[in-house]
């Protein structure tokens, strides 16, 4: 079981990429902004609660500000984001 | 053989240039997780590479990834993240000697392994960007079957050696040729090192020539623009072009009439040469020569 | 509202109250082919008695006299861009006045006027008739406050209107950044000189009141050139300032330097070269920035090589264009709007470089427009679809984000229309199967360029071999679309509300093209 042990942040403001932050919280909970939100916020959606289920992790609040990512950029930097915020210091 | 003339590097954390990788026309791109990426982002970077290389579709493409050199915390990690994804090579970074190389092929193996896949099938191309690298390219050439190129650091062997660069570049000529007489003795490729200035593609264009000449395989580039300046540099003499069509065909003649040797204006070619001509052919072919004639 | 299919599937309003009567659609160039001819609106004018000065006490004075009253239409001119001050001053000055429900009516809406917005919703302007809407502006209208429907016309569309009365200017605010006692104007010369006035032209010829606004009164008579001359001008105001010259005379648009932009126009400068249209005598067009304008780089190379003389170059004119123009790379160059600083330069310097007015330039409905005798032009997109429709109108979340501008006229008059962009933009494909709003028809466009592949109209089977037989990297439309949607995925498509039509977009020839549907919050 994994574990939040502090708010991990990855990613840039970059076009193409987007900045990604993770912190604990009590339920899971996504907030996904950006002029995708409409367009790709279903499969957002899957993606965040497939990785956290990877990461075995619950509990986490995800902020996803989009500039036009990929679906396999926003993974990794999600997956960067998690890292850093489970990581042992 | 495929044409290895340009190789584009593309920084790992910027997903931007990563996912035009395919676009500019470059014979194989160099995706970095060393010296174009700051130390706070070697995870990032290593994550958004995995992620490129696991999920997008490169095509004809070569990927090769620049792993962080062995003496730094990320070397393991980057080799865990990325052997088991199949890059076209790994590039080796600050190789000194033999040793640093079978170091790194123990490494893989053992990730391969772990992986199911045999072990030896993902290549290192190993960077020399010392003065020990150098003096050391046949042994770093030959260390293990996995080596299949050697690579000129220009910039970190202008610190070594305490010099600067200059425009001609005179100063890299012995390194330069040792690079490529090692990579030859060994049987591998040989590729030459980055021109910083993109603002002048007239001092990329000569250098680019200068390293044609001397035998490298292929060159860096640092910037989609100067892709097509190597490529020009590339583009064989149309008088070779028409002997290799003579050579090839000289060879086909006597494939055909059941004759094991061929020759060529009286004199003998053997099977590097048919093999060096067909390759001339095919570079020819890719930029549409015909008969020597360019379109 | 009574929707009908028109001749590319898209369902159009056959009317719309406060507006009037519309036919959809049917074909570029069949209504034009079939127009029966017709009497040109002529503007209702007051004979003005002799005068030595059209100067009034100010700009509400100058209302006051003008006969303007609510629910009537004024317009302006574009040409001093995110510049621009004199709309949000015409517009405040008339808001205190007291004046309602009027038809607002530019040559476009600059990007900068998100002020325009509150103009609507404070009640001063109940109609908008536009070349393009973005910002505030846009997502106004795409949420639906306005009651009326707003209609977007081309610049050859919104000329061909006016002249034949469809829009029935009262008073028109023409920015003058030179101007003397009695209303002769021009655009080259003063603090807030914009080059060309060729929007303006139209409207002083028709509008039935017209108010030269400037910050430069000349001495009498203005020379050595005249845009709008003194007889077609009603009063003059003086202002301080027309706005910011930093806006209005940018600096010289460069060649972009980005990888992905230059892959692009090398792509469409190779099929232009292919297709064998660079010859001596051919004309062309381009946009002001990015790929499209990167491309004239490329042919302007091609022409100094081959030593080819263009006849003409036509637009929407840059600095680029200007400096071809001065290498003499064209005879002429016919300037209908000036992007940069560099241009009135040229246009005070050159008599080759001239000044022409909207209808010249595009107006199907006249003798012979420009657009007609053009050669190849470069056109941008937001998106496309595989029957070759152009967006550039509507974002990908369907709200106005663009305008219509010279688009649709130049892909119908060129022998040659390239669309150039990238295959994908922030994430999302380029190609789609449906625009979200169609602006020029796929019939009109010969080929989309993107830096992944050129796909050319299979109506072009000239063009298509010609392009394979210089090694082009062509690709069915159909296969890049799919290409591009492996990586980027497809996006869920966007939700608009199908009863409520917030604006049309009309053709160069009065037709109705598409609907633009409100968007939800």
């Amino acid at each position: 079981m994994g574990l939040i042990r502090r708010m991990g942040q990855a990613g840039t403001l970059e076009s193409a990429d987007c900045l990604v932050t993770v912190a604990g919280a009590e339920k899971d909970s996504l907030d996904y902004r950006g002029g995708n939100r409409k367009l790709f916020g279903e499969r957002t959606r899957k993606l965040v609660q497939e990785t956290l289920a990877r990461f075995q992790v619950s509990g986490v609040q995800v902020t996803i500000q989009d500039q036009g990512a990929l679906e396999l950029v926003i993974r990794a930097r999600l997956e960067t984001a998690l890292g850093r915020a489970m990581k042992e210091a | 053989m495929r044409a290895m003339r340009s190789m584009l590097y593309i920084p790992g954390n910027a997903p931007g240039m990563i996912q035009n990788a395919t676009v500019f026309g470059a014979d194989m791109v160099m995706i970095d997780l060393e010296d174009a990426v700051a130390l706070a982002e070697k995870d990032a970077a290593r994550d958004m590479t995995a992620a490129f290389l696991r999920s997008y579709d490169f095509g004809d493409l070569p990927v090769i990834v620049r792993i962080n050199a062995a003496d730094t915390p990320y070397f393991d990690a980057d080799l865990e993240a990325i052997v088991p994804l199949k890059p076209f090579a790994v590039r080796l970074p600050k190789c000194q000697d033999a040793q640093d190389v079978t170091k790194a092929d123990a490494r893989m193996s053992g990730i391969e392994k772990r992986s199911g896949l045999p072990a030896g099938t993902v290549p290192i191309h190993a960077m020399l960007e010392s003065a020990r690298g150098i003096e050391n390219a046949y042994a770093v050439a030959t260390a293990c079957p996995r080596v299949k190129a050697l690579t000129l650091g220009g910039q970190d062997l202008t610190a070594d050696l305490g010099i600067q660069k200059t425009r001609d570049g005179w100063e890299f000529f012995y390194a330069r040729s040792r690079v490529v007489m090692a990579a030859k003795a060994a049987g591998i490729d040989a590729f030459d090192t980055v021109w910083t200035d993109f603002n002048d593609p007239e001092g990329l264009f000569l250098e680019a020539k200068q390293i044609v000449e001397l035998g490298f395989t292929g060159k860096a580039a640092i910037h989609p623009s100067q892709v097509e300046v190597i490529h020009r540099a590339f583009r064989p003499d149309s008088r070779e072009v028409l002997k290799a069509e003579r050579i090839v065909a000289a060879a086909a003649e006597a494939e055909r009439q059941g004759r094991g040797v061929v020759a060529v204006d009286g004199k003998m070619v053997d099977g590097p040469i048919i093999a060096r001509a067909r390759h001339l052919i095919s570079l020819a072919c890719h930029y549409g020569m015909e008969g020597g004639e360019s379109r | 509202m009574n929707l009908a299919k028109n001749s590319i599937g898209r369902l159009v309003p056959l009317e719309i109250p406060g507006v009037g009567t519309f036919d959809p659609y049917g074909g570029a160039f069949n209504r034009i082919l079939q127009s029966a001819s017709r009497a040109a609106a002529h503007p209702v004018r007051k004979p003005e008695a002799p005068s030595r000065s059209k100067v009034a006490p100010g700009l509400k004075a100058a209302i006051e006299r003008s006969g303007l009253e609510n629910g009537m239409t004024i317009s302006f001119h574009h040409h001093l861009r995110n510049g621009d001050a004199v709309i949000p001053q015409v517009l405040e000055t008339l808001l205190q006045m007291g004046y309602r429900d009027l038809t607002f009516a530019p040559s476009s809406i600059p990007d900068s006027h998100d002020c325009v917005a509150d103009y609507v919703r404070k009640g001063l302007i109940r109609r908008i008739w536009t070349s393009g809407a973005r910002g505030e502006v846009g997502r106004m209208i795409s949420r639906g406050e306005m009651e009326e429907t707003v209609v977007i016309r081309s610049h050859g569309g919104r000329a061909r209107a006016i002249e034949e009365g469809s829009i029935a200017i009262d008073v028109a605010f023409l920015a003058a950044p030179a101007c003397d006692a009695l209303g002769n104007s021009a655009g080259c010369s003063g603090k807030s000189a914009c080059g060309s006035l060729g929007y303006a032209i139209t409207d002083a010829r028709f509008a039935r009141h017209v108010i030269a606004v400037t910050d430069n009164l000349v001495e009498y008579p203005l020379h050595p050139h005249i845009s709008i001359p003194q007889y077609l001008v009603n009063q003059v105001v003086i202002v301080d300032s027309l706005g910011d010259p930093t806006k209005i005379a940018t600096g010289a648009a460069r060649i972009t330097r980005n990888p992905l932009d230059l892959k692009v126009a090398e792509n469409a400068y190779r099929l232009i070269a292919a297709s064998g249209i660079l010859a001596p005598g051919c004309s062309f067009q381009v946009g002001a920035g990015g790929a499209s304008l990167a491309v004239a780089a490329f042919v302007r190379d091609h022409m100094k090589e081959k030593g080819i003389q263009g006849s003409f170059g036509l637009g929407g004119i840059s600095g680029y264009m200007a400096q071809m123009l001065e290498e003499g790379l064209f005879r002429g160059l016919f300037d209908v709007q000036s992007f940069d600083s560099a241009v009135t330069g040229s246009m005070t310097r050159n008599r080759a470089h001239m000044e022409i007015d909207p209808s010249w330039y595009a107006n199907p409905m006249n003798q012979g427009c420009l657009v007609h005798n053009l050669d190849v032009v470069i056109l941008a997109a937001l998106d496309v679809d595989t029957d070759f429709n152009v967006n550039v109108m509507t974002g990908n979340d369907g709200v106005l984000r663009g305008a219509s501008g010279g688009h649709s006229d130049t892909a119908a008059g060129a022998k040659l229309a390239i669309v150039v962009a990238p295959s994908f933009r922030g994430g999302v494909p380029t190609v789609k199967d449906r625009v979200q709003t169609v602006v020029t028809p796929g019939e009109t466009v010969d080929a989309i360029v993107t830096e992944r592949g050129i796909c050319i109209n299979p109506k072009r089977a000239d063009l298509w071999e010609a392009a394979r037989k210089a090694n082009l990297p062509v690709k069915e439309i159909g296969e890049l679309k799919k290409e591009v949607e492996r990586f980027t995925g497809v996006p869920e498509p966007v939700e608009t509300d199908q009863g409520r039509v917030v604006a049309v977009v009309e053709y160069r020839d009065g037709t109705l093209v598409d609907s633009i549907y409100r968007v939800g919050e």
